[in-house]
């Protein structure tokens, strides 16, 4: 079957920044994404859980996206404009897709 | 004084203080008790209906007087003022740095709902009554404090704005649109209203305080568990001393604008609660180099604990004391 080459970009990021990361990504371009939950885990700021958050908006999400190789620096603009001075992880890996037009 | 301590001991021994201790030491005890996040959730949107709407139903009932705009507008002023007394007091107390304080500082300026919830329940079971309005005062005390904080670290030449989009998150917070949503629900449909669902918002809510603050010494224990190391003594002694700083205030302003002794109660203990559930937030977003170790800490694992145990009876005591009011 044939594939197609593509970037897989994920950014582990506070929850409460998830909608202003988004609006950044899709004034960039980007139509399609997910947001997963993250459960819990340890960093530079120390080990933390979602298990008993009671501040609004606490806790981590991961938001993944799969873009065109073409369009992965307008992404990374965008996400790092809002990301820079947060809590957070932005990992950048190849993969490829089967649907090109899609992305 | 002996007044003040036999109240002391009646609100220790009561179940929703009994409760927040079993959910302290269960965590504290590492036990793997738990009350699912969903429950907890639920719980809290009960109880903010119930006190919302109760407060309106007051409203209606009694009518508003003159000291209404008043009030609104002591607890903007406070709210605003106390992160301007907590920074200067953490100068003195804490050596945290500038970024750190301010961020302490807003929690202090805005409120704790639970604690007010909390306080009410004390109050009705001490036969106060206090102003229905005091509700809607709650809510107006959520935010200025935050604007507050950001102009502390405008002053260290930090500018920070708070964008629109903060600006409205915190002013649309679901507990802030809940809390004054179920307070005009019950304000327009006023006694009639609660008849119709009483047995739900008055019965229950003394049993769902209980397990929701079961939850929250859970959460306050973990929090405590997880800190050590994080706090420095002058820190620590700012969680308690903060609280009576700002039920001092609240005092004063309740007692210039001539509310009831339950008023003059609740005046307390909305300026000596700190926020642990929108300022946090907005910190994370305005002043997210600020370390949230240092003002979660504070504000749910020492302030929020004192001002349970022992600020919210001996407040009720001080404002029956200095209004004539019996406890």
């Amino acid at each position: 079957m044939e594939t197609h080459k593509a970037k897989r970009v994920a950014i582990i990021i506070e929850q409460v920044m998830q909608s202003r990361l988004t609006d950044a990504m899709s004034q960039a371009g980007v139509t399609g994404w997910s947001v997963l939950p993250v459960l819990g885990g340890s960093g530079s700021s120390g080990e933390w859980s979602r298990e008993g958050q009671v501040t609004r908006g606490a806790g981590m999400v991961q938001v993944i996206c799969v873009v065109r190789p073409d369009r992965i620096d307008a992404l990374l603009e965008a996400a790092f404009a809002v990301v820079e001075r947060h809590i957070g992880i932005v990992t950048i890996g190849d993969c490829e897709v089967l649907r090109a037009e899609r992305f | 004084m002996d007044q003040i301590l036999s109240l002391a001991a009646t609100n220790l021994l009561s179940p929703i203080i009994l409760s927040f201790a079993l959910g302290v030491a269960a965590a504290l005890a590492r036990s793997d008790l738990n009350i699912p996040e969903a429950v907890a959730k639920g719980m809290s949107i009960y109880l903010l209906f119930a006190i919302g709407f109760k407060g309106g139903v007051s409203v209606a009932d009694h009518g508003i007087d003159g000291t209404l705009a008043l009030s609104l507008l002591a607890g903007i002023v406070l709210s605003a003022a106390l992160p301007l007394v907590a920074f200067a007091l953490l100068q003195v107390m804490g050596n945290l740095s500038r970024l750190d304080a301010a961020a302490v500082a807003a929690h202090y300026g805005s409120i704790s709902i639970v604690t007010f919830v909390a306080a009410t329940s004390v109050l009705e079971a001490s036969g106060l009554s206090s102003e229905g309005y005091m509700v809607a005062v709650a809510a107006a005390m959520e935010a200025p404090a935050i604007l507050s904080a950001l102009w502390l670290i405008s002053r260290g030449g930090d500018s920070r704005r708070m964008d629109d989009e903060l600006l409205r998150e915190i002013m649309l917070n679901g507990s802030i649109v809940l809390l004054v949503g179920s307070f005009f629900i019950g304000w327009i449909t006023g006694v009639d209203g609660m008849t119709k669902i009483e047995a739900f918002i008055v019965s229950p809510f003394q049993g769902v305080l209980c397990l929701f603050l079961l939850d929250m010494g859970l959460v306050a224990g973990r929090g405590l568990r997880s800190s050590s190391g994080v706090l420095t003594p002058g820190v620590l002694a700012f969680g308690v001393v903060m609280p009576v700083v700002g039920a001092t205030c609240g005092l004063a302003a309740g007692l210039l604008l001539g509310v009831s002794t339950g008023g003059v109660a609740l005046f307390m203990v909305l300026s000596a609660s700190a926020s642990y559930i929108a300022v946090p937030a907005a910190m994370r977003v305005a002043l997210p180099e600020a370390n949230p170790s240092i003002y979660l800490t504070l504000s749910l694992g020492v302030t929020f604990p004192f001002n349970l145990t022992l600020g919210i009876p001996i407040y009720v005591a001080i404002a029956s004391a200095l209004t004539g009011g019996s406890p």
